[in-house]
């Protein structure tokens, strides 16, 4: 079964720095770090200590609520440092990686001769259920419940994604594999959204045992979010899982080759990232195995993931679990005469029409994070709906959060919106509101009060 | 351009928290963010901006505005002339005049609203907030050009305390600033605000002291000064000289901004380029004008046929800049329509069945601003109710 659905609303950023597709290096792991602020709601438990010794897929975190959930190394080293913030929150662990890999290993499987208790058990000991993200509010599947189907978007429309074709492209029988045994957890089936605009120069749409569906549109046409929204919305008491194609392509390994290998190719972007092109690595690398990309640090923010949703990690930060791509961009900490008065403005990009870059389509802009102005209540209010290709009330539900009713929020979608869906709102925002704090401190008063 | 920022850098400290000057901190902040876009970068979400900004958004109000007013000024000093006879009066002599009566009325609205603005932000420790930038351009072109200053500046102050403020400001009110202003001063001094005399500059005056402005003349026979709405009969408008261009182009009495179709349209054009007012709101509110219009012009309410109704009084001015009011407005698109539609039938309603007031669309704005959150509600409730249907049967 093929389904097109075109998405009018939406927006493709034009932001300079599109990785270029070549590998310019393989980087080997100095010292990296499980992070588990990469998982929302996740309440860690230690299971190493600074200096023992682990393999790749060796666990070293256990989730406290579900102590069946482990969090495995990437690489084969030494503890060498467990970071804590305020209040003794674990942030990170980090490992120095030995200079030959080890793994552990778990035995090559046929996946075809698995029952689901058996893959779910597979998927838990190594490391990699915390792959699975539960709808609503994106956490951690729960191994307990049985999803109504799980999603996966093969295509990402956010700015300057890694393209899945060049950094995914060879791995189409892991992620095959990885397909059939996720398969066997779920009754709705997998739904596997390709973009229509690509559909037949996608290795993707040769992918066998999924129901195939196909997006048009701009950003954020290739958010799962929205495309379960169009598919089959969530409602309440409901939960679907989504999985990324680069986290398919580490659960298939994990079948056929019997190791934790999160390896992957990981797009260095961004309009202050020299040269922008691929580097090959791992999940916590850190932001120094890239330096060949910028010059000095200073006055940079580095980011995991897009500009849009990744988070700040710093110079010396490392990369997150589910991230494939890496953001360089200056810190726009300067003031500028008058900006906003002048009638052009030729170096910024505005998606409004009370500036003039609607005049040049095509061209692409270093944009960096200054905000552009002061924060102030909502007044606009038909500016958020035109970047969100899903039928919700942005500015409602956002004020249902704010006001934390959470009969309103339920009714407003809550269930179907992660922080991601609404970035573009934030973005063309010309009030500068946070909205996607505004959604996470909803979701996270949901999670505490309905669990 | 360096020089004029380390300017503000060397003084800024002096405004700052525990500097000499730092109770006026909300003060310097206002005027340094109107010269700079402020270095902030983003700290949470989104790491990356648009560049467009509600002070951004409010200047394009304003400039869409700019039409409305130089013809407001223009048409001043032309009234001034057809009423006083002065037929030696050339276009120079007619703007200056125009310039003369309509510049204090800004003066008092923006000193008087930014006033309260500045001193509000300082209380509550707030940056000031631009929105005052719009109502305060709005205000004058929306009363009588013959209005005493005294009485614009108790309207604009309680327009800026009662209609904003104490919600919280721009954002969170609930009707519209400007045209809280006009209804104060409607029905608390209605006899500046109605009638015959106010609308023509130096009237007022000369009914006072029989002497106007730059001028020994007395009134010329037969102007009777009214607005087109006083007289809305085909007959009404051909006695007074009137005719449909003469409403479209402006050539009228009325209030400062509101006689000019053609430089409100200009304004209109700008909003809807630009998408920072809604043109479902303006095209809804035409649409019902017109069909009370001609509904009334059917049942015999008036001679006029419907299309009149549009180019009268403040009807267009209300549709294109006062309706739209993002804020207090209905925000959802179809909610949108429907207000729209209702603003411009409940004003051509008022119009046409009312025989105490002559002129509806201050009323129906107002009304629609109060009524604006329920057509939301039942908008939303049933987009809900759609969308569980709609899943119910996949």
């Amino acid at each position: 079964m093929s389904n097109n659905i075109y998405l009018k609303k939406g927006l493709d950023i034009p932001i300079s720095g599109t990785a270029a597709q070549i590998t310019k290096k393989v980087i080997v792991p100095d010292v990296v770090a499980v992070k588990p602020t990469d998982f929302r709601g996740l309440v860690p438990k230690l299971l190493v200590r600074e200096g023992d010794k682990v393999l790749a897929g060796t666990p070293v975190l256990a989730d406290k609520m579900s102590q069946n959930i482990l969090f495995a190394s990437p690489v084969s080293g030494t503890v060498a440092e467990v970071v804590r913030g305020e209040k003794r929150k674990l942030l990170e662990v980090r490992i120095k990686a030995d200079a030959q890999q080890e793994h552990v290993d778990f035995g090559v499987r046929k996946v075809s001769d698995m029952t689901a208790e058996q893959i779910r058990e597979a998927l838990l000991e190594s490391g990699l259920w915390p792959a699975l993200v539960q709808r609503p509010y994106g956490i951690i599947a729960d191994p307990q419940v049985k999803p109504k189907a799980i999603f996966v978007s093969a295509f990402s429309k956010a700015p300057l994604a890694a393209s899945p074709e060049f950094a995914l492209g060879d791995e189409i029988s892991d992620i095959q594999t990885a397909i059939n045994a996720l398969g066997k957890l779920t009754d709705g089936g997998i739904h596997f959204s390709l973009n229509a605009e690509n559909y037949s120069g996608t290795p993707f749409h040769k992918l066998e045992n999924v129901i195939m569906h196909t997006f048009c549109g701009p950003h954020p046409a290739g958010n799962t979010g929205v495309q379960i929204h169009h598919i089959s919305p969530i409602r309440k008491g409901e939960t679907v899982w989504t999985v990324s194609l680069l986290m398919l392509a580490a659960i298939g390994r994990l079948f056929n080759t019997g190791k934790y290998n999160l390896k992957r190719k990981i797009a260095v972007t961004g309009p202050e990232a020299i040269d922008p092109a691929y580097v090959e690595g791992y999940p916590g690398i850190s932001m120094k195995d890239i330096s060949e990309f910028y010059g000095s640090s200073e006055n940079l923010r580095f980011i995991s993931g897009n500009a849009l949703t990744g988070t700040a990690v710093g110079a010396e930060g490392f990369l997150g679990f589910f991230d494939n791509q890496v953001t360089i961009l200056r810190e726009g900490n300067e003031y500028e005469l008058l900006g906003w008065a002048k009638p052009v403005r030729l170096s910024q990009f505005s998606s409004s029409r009370t500036y003039f870059s609607w005049l040049t389509p095509k061209r692409k802009y270093n944009m960096d994070t200054n905000l552009h102005g002061g924060p102030r209540a909502f007044v606009l209010n038909d500016v958020y709906s035109k970047v969100l290709p899903m039928d919700l009330y942005p500015v409602h539900l956002l004020k249902a959060c704010l006001a934390q009713d959470i009969d309103k929020m339920e009714k407003y979608g809550i269930y179907e919106v992660l922080e991601e869906d609404l970035a573009l709102c934030e973005y063309v925002c010309p009030s500068k509101i946070d909205i996607q704090q505004i959604i996470t401190d909803g979701i996270s008063l949901m999670l505490k009060e309905m669990c | 351009m360096n020089g004029l920022r380390k300017l503000t850098d060397k003084i800024k400290p002096t405004f700052e928290k525990g500097g000499k000057l730092g109770f006026l901190h909300s003060t310097f902040d206002a005027f340094e963010t109107f010269l700079f876009v402020p270095n902030t970068v983003t700290r949470k979400g989104s790491h990356i901006r648009d560049c467009v900004d509600l002070k951004r958004v409010m200047i394009m109000v304003v400039l869409a505005l700019v039409p409305a007013m130089l013809f407001g000024i223009w048409n001043v000093g032309f009234q001034h002339k057809l009423a006083f006879g002065l037929n030696d009066w050339g276009f120079w002599n007619i703007v200056w005049y125009g310039i003369v009566k309509v510049i204090p009325l800004y003066l008092v609205s923006y000193i008087v609203g930014l006033g309260i603005e500045f001193v509000s932000a300082q209380l509550k420790g707030h940056e000031v907030n631009e929105g005052y930038l719009v109502s305060g351009m709005l205000i004058p072109l929306i009363v009588p050009v013959d209005v005493p200053l005294w009485m614009l500046a108790i309207a604009v102050a309680f327009a800026v305390l009662i209609g904003k403020e104490v919600f919280g400001g721009t954002g969170m009110n609930i009707w519209n600033p400007a045209l809280i202003a006009r209804a104060f001063l409607f029905f608390s001094y209605p006899s500046k605000m109605s009638g015959d005399t106010v609308w023509t500059g130096g009237m007022t005056r000369y009914m006072a002291e029989g002497t106007a402005y730059a001028s020994g003349n007395g009134l010329v026979d037969g102007i009777s000064g009214a607005t087109p709405l006083a007289h809305p009969t085909i007959e009404g408008l051909q006695a007074a000289g009137t005719g449909f261009m003469d409403m479209f182009i402006g050539t009228v009495p009325g209030s400062v901004g509101e006689t000019s179709a053609i430089a409100i349209l200009i304004g209109a054009a700008i909003l809807i380029w630009t998408g920072v007012a809604s043109w479902k709101i303006m095209f809804s509110s035409v649409v019902g004008g017109l069909a009370i219009g001609y509904l009334g012009y059917a049942a015999g309410a008036t001679d006029l046929p419907g299309y009149y109704q549009l180019v009268m009084g403040g009807f267009l001015f209300g549709t294109v800049f006062m309706a739209t009011d993002p804020v207090t407005s209905a925000q959802t698109e179809c909610g949108k329509w429907i207000y729209g539609f209702l603003v411009g039938a409940l004003a051509v309603t008022v119009r046409l069945w009312n025989p105490g007031y002559p002129e509806g669309m201050m009323l129906a704005i107002l009304l629609m601003n109060t009524f604006a959150p329920l057509i939301d509600h039942y908008v939303i409730e049933c987009s809900i109710k759609r969308r569980a249907k709609k899943v119910k049967i996949a």
